[in-house]
């Protein structure tokens, strides 16, 4: 039990890597919080549940911590990404500009 | 230790980043791994109280970017 539960740690730890590396290497905002908003909720929801597997006693809260970060993650993101169309921000590479032009 | 490495390139960005709205997401998504890392630290130390820790400090990160995101928005 304890194994599976290292390796979804591992696997929640490598999603946030890739999250790191996709926003260093993404060309705009709009692309940079997509790969930063869905891989990280992924990546804390495998890490809170290979925990569970690990100590059983502490899923309450940890369910509760789940809960909550898979409810205000999506919405902090859809707040900033509104601010930013405000703001101004551009897309590299705009397909509805080429083919409108 | 994978973690750390993840947070020191999502520094990186936010350090470097060209305008607000990229600092805003790297800040958001270090919050996100700083709750991962207490929970890591929660089972390291075989600690429950750092759960509680981490609940708040995910309760702050999520405020914190909203907040930053009306500032961009409105300027307020």
């Amino acid at each position: 039990m304890d194994y599976l539960g290292y390796l979804l740690i591992f696997f929640g730890a490598m999603a946030f890597l890739v999250s790191a590396v996709g926003l260093v290497r993404m060309p705009d905002v709009y692309t940079r919080m997509h790969v930063g908003t869905k891989t990280t909720t992924i990546g804390t929801l495998l890490v809170i549940f290979g925990i569970i597997f690990i100590e059983p006693s502490w899923a309450m809260k940890l369910i509760l911590l789940a809960i909550f970060i898979f409810l205000t993650n999506p919405l902090s993101s859809s707040v900033v990404a509104r601010a930013a169309h405000k703001d101004g921000a551009v897309l590299e590479n705009d397909a509805f500009k080429e083919v409108s032009k | 230790m994978l973690l750390m490495l993840s947070m020191l390139i999502t520094m990186y960005r936010f350090l470097k980043g060209p305008t607000l709205s990229d600092r805003v997401v790297a800040f958001d998504v270090m919050s996100i791994m700083g709750v991962s890392l207490l929970i890591l630290l929660a089972v390291y130390f075989q600690r429950s109280l750092y759960l509680d820790i981490a609940l708040v400090f995910g309760l702050i990160g999520f405020l914190g970017s909203t907040i930053f995101g009306r500032y961009i928005e409105k300027g307020v």
